[in-house]
């Protein structure tokens, strides 16, 4: 018999949250707005397009509205560069009263003009927010003039804040990639290597990507977004394949220049051992050449072994414990309970801010009977689930940390904040790590004791 | 990044690069959480709410909650009246505040929705409250916005109770400034053994003890009905100009309350004049707590004005932080050499200059600037010391010089908040950082020959 939720929750929320009952055939809501006066979670359309060509180093991403959005979202990321270093300031037209009552497009162009006198850029990104949208700014118009005369490339970027959600910003900026590519497409050139799309090189994880792949043969053509320049991007067309990480961001894209290019994609993911044997295994398959099937054999075998051995001291010590998941993708959180699973760690509660429903379909079969499925959920939902199920470790982004730890709940950042790289056979043991130090920190003894015990 | 920036300085009229200030709702927000068991609202998009609770969360590291409209492309075409509505019912049936404080943001600002008409067609559950600030995104800083909701809370909730002369009390609005800080100044108020009505009040809310049990409204934070009595008060001392003398100036037009606007009491001469108002306004005589603190503080600053007296400083940040630093800098014996803040507003560079004049010193100061042109200034004259928020960080790094973090916001470093920089007591423990600091910085520079353990 499983214990139903018996949290207060408005009956508009109810579809949003299930109970895992593999017998019951019932699909979560999802995918559609926030309820007003809700505190959601979720961010913006500008939000998703600014976190998504953030990491191209050497672009200069010029914020069209006023400061604030261009301050929360100063170097937001921590996507690491082997280069240019260009992407970590931030500029805007910092916007004042008269732009919004005349118009902001003289601003736009001056400020444009400011960018091109002081530093020579060959790509600029110019994001439209909220206000632009509703003074009507014509980026597009501004932008295609700033082209012609300067001779470079300014390339509006749609993401005015309301207009759809975090997806549509994703959208956004692939539309401004595909642009890119576009311009430099080449149909008659032999086609080679492959593209990592959905990667941002936080602390440094394409560089272990790009590393397995130098190692096993494999040539990367372009780099989405994770320590990109624009030279890179601009050769994406002449990949083979199109390997996609972060679905919910680059899904599009891989699609999209699959119609455009006819370069076919794939889904992988580099989130624990077997997620990342898989996807070795399925781009060798692909790209299907014996003797590069045979390197990632021995490659896969060499690193798990070692992998598993130091695993099992953290699986001893992490095992019997509950888990919290709640994540910006769907995809992600699929890695996490399977990574959950391999560690002897039962997820009892899991959502995202963006699931789609064949994602909640596949979290509710990797997880057992009786877990808390939502989506959009806003901290006291989280609060009262985690409390509910007894959950010991919420996984989440930086708005929840110091919810978990204000209820004695550890935590694990697997957002834009985290200071390790998560992926690949060196991210399992960063990760079990970093759920080790948190779990077993001496820190909860003393919060279950005090003054009068 | 850091090699990016040119010495040679151009005047920009339109690119802003690196800002030193942010938006008004954020202000806005952290002010509504100073008043008990509120839930501040953001009227807009979703994407402002999350980046204004993701800032503050980092910066304090608790939860900070507080709600969305949720807009829509429909609601930015058809206006928002909706959207609030329902917002305002969901919000008491799921969160059930005893406060809601509704920002604007730049977008629901420019489609013209009119909050206090809204608020005026909904049912109120009752004994519940609910007030707005105007807080457009394209005007001001995030101190304006800040300002802006402290003077809301004033017109919506002050009130001269009939018949009441005076309740005895004194108000004190504290400013943009840390739960520590707050702390710091009831310290200063009891001890002189007077009462007080302070607002807004982040202690106790964004400072809360852990208990293991997540409270949405914890223990502090002014109450509504110290709000209502503020209108009944002897006096308001707005400590700051830029955040605090707005709301001020309203309880004088609106309750007869007469302002006092003070510099924010960092530094000896700052707090002194804090001190000595209260007493003017009350009569009490000052403690011998105090006068030992300061006898502490003035002792420390002769025991090691020889590690910082003559050494150069950049300071920058919000305006009255700034302003009471620079006055506290200038009584160390530094020098000020670069003085800024991302915050328009003239009466800054004002007051900045006449503190220099009188000490017959010359520096860069400049209001609405931002840190690109900070980093300009540092690289045609080199500084000793940074001191400002955790954006200062590539400027100390470019150019190797240390950074005392101090303001908003602290991104990169914990525990900040729940320490003063106000008072006697903030003033010794702003030396002991800027010693050490430097000293650090003297010890790593040494050669080996010449370190030694006694500095």
């Amino acid at each position: 018999m499983i214990r139903s939720s018996s949290i207060k929750a408005l009956e508009e929320r109810k579809g949003f949250i299930i109970t895992n009952e593999k017998t019951v055939e019932k699909d979560i809501k999802c995918n559609e707005d926030s309820l007003a006066g809700v505190v959601s979670q979720r961010a913006c359309v500008y939000s998703g397009a600014r976190v998504v060509l953030n990491p191209i180093t050497d672009a200069y991403h010029l914020v069209h509205g006023p400061i604030g959005c261009a301050s929360y979202t100063w170097d937001i990321r921590g996507s690491l560069s082997s280069g240019a270093e260009v992407y970590r300031n931030s500029f805007s037209t910092d916007l004042g009263e008269k732009d919004i009552i005349f118009g902001g497009e003289c601003k736009l162009s001056l400020a444009i003009k400011e960018l091109v006198e002081r530093y020579q850029p060959e790509l600029i990104f110019v994001y439209s927010t909220c206000v632009v949208g509703v003074i009507g700014d014509d980026l597009s118009a501004v932008c295609k003039s700033a082209e012609r005369e300067y001779g470079i490339r300014v390339v509006p970027v749609q993401s005015t804040g309301f207009a759809g959600n975090k997806i549509s910003g994703y959208r956004a900026a692939c539309d401004a990639l595909m642009d890119l590519i576009k311009e430099n497409n080449n149909p008659a050139e032999e086609k080679e290597g492959i593209n990592i799309l959905g990667d941002y090189n936080l602390a440094a994880e394409m560089w272990i990507l790009q590393g397995y792949f130098q190692q096993l043969g494999i040539k990367v053509v372009a780099k989405f977004t994770g320590d990109s320049s624009y030279q890179e991007i601009k050769k994406a067309a002449k990949a083979k394949l199109n390997i996609v990480q972060c679905a919910g961001s680059m899904g599009y894209l891989g699609k999209e220049m699959e119609k455009e290019f006819g370069i076919p994609f794939i889904k992988v993911s580099f989130f624990g051992i077997k997620d990342t044997i898989d996807s070795l295994r399925k781009i060798a398959d692909f790209l299907g050449d014996r003797q590069l099937k045979d390197r990632v054999e021995k490659f896969v075998r060499k690193k798990s072994v070692k992998v598993k051995q130091e695993l099992e001291f953290y699986r001893q010590r992490l095992k019997g414990s509950r888990a919290a998941i709640y994540v910006g993708g769907g995809f992600k959180a699929i890695s996490l309970i399977k990574q959950f699973n391999d560690l002897g760690i039962e997820t009892v509660m899991v959502g995202t801010q963006t699931g789609k429903k064949e994602e909640y379909r596949e979290m509710k079969e990797l997880s057992k009977e009786g877990t808390v499925i939502l989506d959009d959920a806003n901290p006291s939902e989280l609060e009262n689930f985690m409390k509910e199920r007894g959950a010991d470790i919420l996984v989440g982004g930086v708005k929840d940390r110091a919810l978990a730890y204000k209820m004695g709940i550890a935590f694990c950042d697997h957002n834009h904040e985290r200071k390790h790289p998560l992926s690949g056979f060196e991210g399992v043991i960063n990760f079990a790590k970093e759920l080790d130090m948190t779990i077993n920190s001496p820190v909860w003894q003393l919060l279950r004791s005090d003054l009068n015990d | 990044m850091l090699d990016l920036v040119p010495a040679e300085i151009k005047e920009r009229e339109s690119l802003v690069v690196n800002p030193a200030k942010t938006c008004q709702p954020i202000g806005a927000m952290y002010a509504a959480l100073g008043i008990h068991a509120c839930l501040p609202h953001s009227h807009g998009s979703q994407g402002c709410c999350s980046y204004h609770r993701m800032h503050l969360t980092k910066h304090f590291r608790e939860p900070v909650v507080a709600s969305t409209s949720a807009f829509t492309e429909g609601s930015s075409v058809f206006g928002g009246r909706a959207n609030l509505t329902t917002a305002l019912k969901n919000i008491f049936a799921v969160y059930d505040p005893d406060v809601v404080a509704i920002n604007t943001t730049c977008l629901s600002e420019t489609i013209g929705d009119d909050i206090p008409s809204i608020i005026g067609e909904v049912d109120i559950p009752e004994g519940k409250e609910v007030f707005s600030a105007s807080t457009p995104s394209y005007v001001g800083s995030h101190i304006t916005g800040f300002s802006n909701m402290v003077e809301a809370m004033v017109k919506h909730f002050s009130r001269k109770g009939e018949g009441i002369k005076t309740n005895g009390k004194v108000n004190i609005i504290p400013g943009f400034v840390n739960p520590g800080d707050i702390r710091e100044v009831k310290h200063i108020v009891e001890a002189l053994g007077i009462e007080y009505i302070l607002f807004p009040d982040q202690s106790g809310v964004l400072d809360s003890p852990m208990t293991g049990e997540y409270q949405m409204y914890p223990a502090g934070g002014t109450t509504v009905g110290d709000l209502r009595d503020s209108g009944n008060s002897r006096a308001t001392l707005a400590l700051g100009s830029f955040a605090s003398a707005e709301a001020a100036f309203q309880l004088e037009r609106q309750c007869k309350i007469k302002p006092y606007i003070l510099k924010m009491p960092l530094g000896v001469k700052a707090t002194d004049d804090f001190i000595m108002q209260l007493i003017k306004l009350t009569g009490h005589e000052v403690p011998f707590t105090l006068e030992e603190e300061r006898g502490q503080l003035v002792d420390i600053m002769a025991d090691t004005h020889n590690h910082f007296h003559g050494k150069k400083v950049a300071i920058y940040g919000d305006p009255d932080l700034v302003i009471a630093m620079t006055e506290f800098a200038l009584s160390l014996g530094m020098l000020p050499v670069h003085v800024l803040t991302g915050t328009p507003g003239k009466a800054f560079k004002q007051e900045i200059e006449s503190m220099l004049d009188e000490a017959g010193l010359e520096a860069n100061v400049k209001e609405a600037g931002d840190m690109f042109k900070l980093h300009q200034w540092i690289k045609n004259e080199p500084v000793d010391l940074l001191i400002g928020n955790s954006y200062g960080k590539l400027i100390a790094k470019a150019e190797d010089i240390p950074l005392l973090r101090l303001g908003f916001p602290i991104l990169d470093r914990s525990v900040h908040s729940y320490f003063s920089v106000l008072g006697y007591r903030g003033a010794m423990r702003i030396i002991e950082k800027i010693s050490n600091a430097l000293l650090d910085r003297r010890d790593r520079d040494t050669s080996e020959e010449l370190i030694e353990f006694v500095l």
